[in-house]
């Protein structure tokens, strides 16, 4: 306030000396939203950090963050007002392009949703390896998290090694379903195809390599001295705040905050395995990064546990060509990579919804950045960012 | 004491750290995870399900299997697939039935979701492996799958 | 061969004449050598890392991409100059000028063998110490007059972080300069003809050494201390705005930093150019093959650090500096001094 008053000290005096009285002179209105030694700077679209599309509109004095404001909607596709012109099975593969890290899990929410409501019986051979790709999804967008993590905060090579396991990963979901990424793996009633013959040894493979890599992770990484100084106490987001904001997923748990929808409502075979919820009560942007790490090996061990027994039957229910709904709303919630997914349709009877929302995870932990990022330095921003694992089409959808 | 203790520990990780990547460094003659991919393309084989593009394939006497029911077209979410049709006369029975004149695909539009060949129900329509799709015309994203003079294959029924 | 061309040189001109065309000659050589050299060691570095992430790296152009920065520096050079139209014009164009020059200019005292020094000054470790400073001048130029946040911001950073870790390297240097009792570089390589300084002052030379490796690496803006560019955080940094040319002296200059950071080390640490136990010293000339190999495996180092560490924040930056490097620095030229007074150095 000083130094602008300051500034504005010639502007007064000739007001004074041409006696027009300095009330017609509002500097307030001037820079109004930010002080003089303060100044802005747009992070985005365009930026390293931002992964993607986001516009970081940040108000900084030197290095120091005074205020974030996200500026959203580049990314935007009207998603939800094109499920409204969608038939029930081709609303599930636009459920792909939101959070494209956690396909499978999106697929598998809007099926579920359709499938409660058509009251249809689906074979437990389904709920298994729906859960079962579920989990292998959260560990690939993990892994992809963990690489990206560690280049937000400099270590170039994480990336790498994040994508060598990621990629045997791809390779299992290219062979089951066909597609690496934007899976509609999925379809209401069952799956599309039946698993490939190769699945369960891939998978195997795969787990058994995963197990050697982690501790990898953790001695190149999370062991740190420079990464530990770099994330811890960084970011701090309360259990209060985190309820009040809405947030969910391992940002949530990460401060304490107990809220894995796998664990509440359990849905597909997740009743059958027994897994422990990944808490941490410090908050910060390091307990972030630990809760996911754990939730690593709490996928890995879901894993494992259904792998070896899938049930023998059918894949895939019949349902009508032309699926209609029976009139009212039919709500499902899943637990993506990033946090809680929730489908809400309502239904007219016809084929397809009067209307449809997504609850999508990372829009409400977006909304938590200005909280905990400001008086923090710039490095820090590109820390919390990293660890809220932002997806930017699943904010803007 | 804790100061020193703090340095000693802070050497240690920042050394158990390089020693995982010197580790690579050793072993990187044979471990490059990266695909050298156009030298590769003798080699490279992509999974029987990839879904690269549509393809109709078509038997030694140029016959197909799409009887033109149109269910692949009104599944697709994104107006990928047309189909020009019309009735001829059956040769065999002399009922007028449906047959079609192209079968036209829109790559530019496709997003690959897999629908039009899980409905369809002669098997018609099947996933192509090639995955090298870039032109430098767009229109020539625009196929046509079935082959000129093409017939339906004897026998396929809806 | 160079005594030959220094006696036709003086036998055909004038004494003053024919010493300008001889300075010139050398400064010529030496440029022509370090831009080979900075384009292997840019090289070098996208090979090594590429190692260290499960790459191949550069295999397309040349044998084994011998030739791809080659390449990459005849594209740089035929791109066009950008800039932005409210820049400072004439510190925008000047910035990169500074920063090389400067880097070059470090070169010319280091002894690659017993004959082939070009500059030998009795102030030789001063000055290399006063020379590597001027290069961040040309950094806060370039920052400030790109009229860039993102630029302004790294250049700001490159001030704080050379000031700070210029007093550790200043003081490092010291500490080792306690044994030898000389700045000038030729002497200190004859007083390592008893063992290298690293053994002659066992503990004390050994923090000493790993003090100067950490602040010559943040000496030379690079990962984990790359504050200045910082990609994750400020896009490119202070050469955000640059391009073609003049980008490729910022980074050549960051390169050649790094040879002149390795080769202090090597100098001062571990005896320039005499082999380990004498092996070659009847081979005289063999002693540029041992100078560039040390210093090659400390920009080795260098380059190890970069790939594995993540980037520390700029204020965990300085608490490195003045809490931990700074105050250790000056305890271990204590006792150096007391090991050198109670002649407690090992000498063979």
């Amino acid at each position: 306030m000083a130094l602008r008053e300051k500034n504005n000290k010639p502007n007064s005096l000739k007001t004074n000396n041409l006696e027009l009285g300095t009330q017609n002179m509002k500097p307030e209105t001037i820079n109004s939203n930010f002080k003089s030694e303060e100044y802005q700077i747009n992070m985005g679209p365009q930026h390293p950090a931002t992964h993607g599309v986001l516009n970081l509109l940040l108000t900084i004095d030197g290095e120091t963050i005074k205020k974030v404001e996200p500026d959203l909607g580049y990314i935007h596709r009207s998603i939800e007002k094109m499920c409204e012109r969608d038939s029930y099975q081709q609303i599930v593969h636009l459920t792909d392009r939101m959070d494209y890290l956690s396909s499978n899990i999106n697929n598998e929410a809007v099926c579920l949703a359709v499938e409660n409501a058509l009251e249809l019986e689906i074979p437990e051979r389904v709920k298994v390896i729906r859960t079962i790709i579920g989990e292998l999804t959260r560990i690939s967008s993990h892994c992809l998290w963990w690489g990206v993590m560690g280049m937000d905060v400099g270590a170039l090579s994480t990336f790498f090694y994040g994508f060598r396991d990621r990629e045997m990963l791809n390779d299992i979901f290219e062979e089951t379903c066909g597609a690496r990424l934007t899976m509609n793996y999925n379809v209401p009633g069952g799956l599309m195809l039946d698993i490939h013959p190769n699945f369960v040894k891939r998978v195997k493979k795969f787990v058994t390599h995963f197990k050697t890599k982690i501790p990898e992770y953790d001695r190149l990484l999370t062991e740190n001295v420079i990464f530990q100084k770099r994330t811890k106490g960084v970011g701090v987001l309360s259990k209060e705040d985190a309820i009040s904001f809405g947030v969910s997923g391992p940002v949530a748990r990460a401060s304490g905050y107990s809220c894995d929808v796998r664990k509440y409502h359990p849905y597909s075979a997740l009743d059958k395995v027994t897994f422990n919820e990944s808490l941490k009560t410090e908050g910060d942007t390091f307990a972030r990064y630990q809760v996911r790490i754990q939730e690593l090996w709490e996928s890995l061990s879901i894993v494992e546990q259904l792998i070896d027994n899938i049930p023998e039957g059918e894949y895939r229910v019949k349902t009508n060509a032309v699926i209609k709904l029976p009139k009212g709303e039919f709500f499902q919630k899943v637990e993506t990579a990033r946090g809680e997914f929730c489908v809400y349709i309502i239904s007219t009877g016809t084929k397809s919804p009067y209307r449809l929302k997504f609850r999508s995870p990372g829009f409400s932990n977006l909304s938590v950045l200005n909280h905990i990022a400001v008086g923090g330095k710039i490095g820090d921003l590109v820390a919390i960012l990293a660890t809220l694992d932002l997806v930017i089409p699943d904010i803007d959808r | 004491m804790s100061y020193f203790s703090d340095i000693y520990k802070g050497i240690k990780t920042l050394l158990t750290g390089m020693s995982v990547t010197g580790k690579y460094f050793l072993t990187s003659r044979k471990g490059a995870i990266t695909q050298q991919y156009p030298d590769n393309r003798a080699t490279l084989k992509m999974f029987d399900r990839f879904r690269g593009e549509v393809i109709m394939p078509h038997n030694e006497n140029n016959e197909h299997r799409c009887t033109g029911c149109q269910k692949c077209e009104i599944i697709c979410p994104n107006g990928t697939i047309e189909i020009i049709w019309d009735r001829g006369i059956d040769e065999e029975t002399g009922k007028k039935k449906k047959k079609i004149d192209q079968f036209v695909y829109h790559l530019s539009m496709c997003t690959m979701c897999a629908l039009c060949i899980d409905v369809c129900p002669t098997d018609a329509i099947i996933w192509g492996q090639n995955f090298e799709n870039s032109v430098y015309d767009r229109t020539k994203l625009t196929r046509v799958l079935n082959e000129p003079e093409s017939k339906l294959m004897p026998g396929v029924e809806d | 061969m160079i005594e030959t061309i220094h006696n036709w040189l003086y036998s055909t001109m004038p004494q003053g004449v024919a010493s300008i065309v001889e300075m010139i000659l050398i400064a010529l050589a030496y440029l022509g050598f370090f831009a080979i050299a900075g384009l292997f060691l840019v090289l070098m570095e996208r090979k090594v890392a590429a190692w260290f992430q499960l790459r191949i790296g550069p295999n397309r152009v040349g044998f084994y991409g011998s030739l791809q920065t080659m390449a990459d520096a005849l594209k740089l050079l035929s791109k066009e100059l950008t800039g932005t139209a409210k820049a400072d014009k004439f510190l925008y164009n000047l910035a990169p000028y500074f920063v090389i020059i400067s880097a070059l200019m470090g070169l010319a005292v280091f002894p690659f063998t017993k004959d082939i020094q070009a500059f030998d000054i009795n102030i030789g470790i001063f000055f290399l110490i006063a020379i590597s400073s001027i290069g961040v001048i040309g950094i806060l130029l370039g920052g400030w007059a790109s009229n860039n946040k993102f630029a302004l911001i790294g250049a700001m950073r490159s001030g704080v972080q050379a000031i700070s870790y210029e007093l550790s390297i200043g003081l490092s240097l010291l500490t080792m300069i306690l044994i030898t009792g000389s700045l000038q570089l030729s002497e200190i390589v004859e007083v390592q003809k008893n063992g290298w300084l690293i053994i002659q002052g066992h503990i004390p030379a050994i923090i000493a050494f790993m003090i100067y490796m950490i602040a010559g690496t943040a000496e030379t803006n690079r990962a984990p201390f790359d504050m200045v560019e910082a990609e994750s955080e400020l896009g490119a940094g202070f050469h955000t705005e640059y391009s073609g040319m003049k980008f490729a002296y910022f980074f050549l200059a960051e390169f050649i930093n790094m040879f002149i950071i390795a080769a202090i080390a090597t100098t001062v640490f571990f005896g320039a150019w005499l082999s380990p136990f004498g092996i070659t010293e009847s081979i005289p000339w063999l002693g540029v093959f041992w100078f560039l190999g040390k210093t090659l495996v400390l920009i080795f180092l260098m380059m190890w650090f970069r790939w594995t560490f993540p980037r520390l924040r700029i204020d965990q930056l300085l608490t490195l500096e003045w809490k931990y490097l700074l105050p250790i620095n000056l305890v271990n030229i204590v006792i150096m001094a007391l090991i050198v007074w109670l002649n407690l150095t090992i000498k063979f």
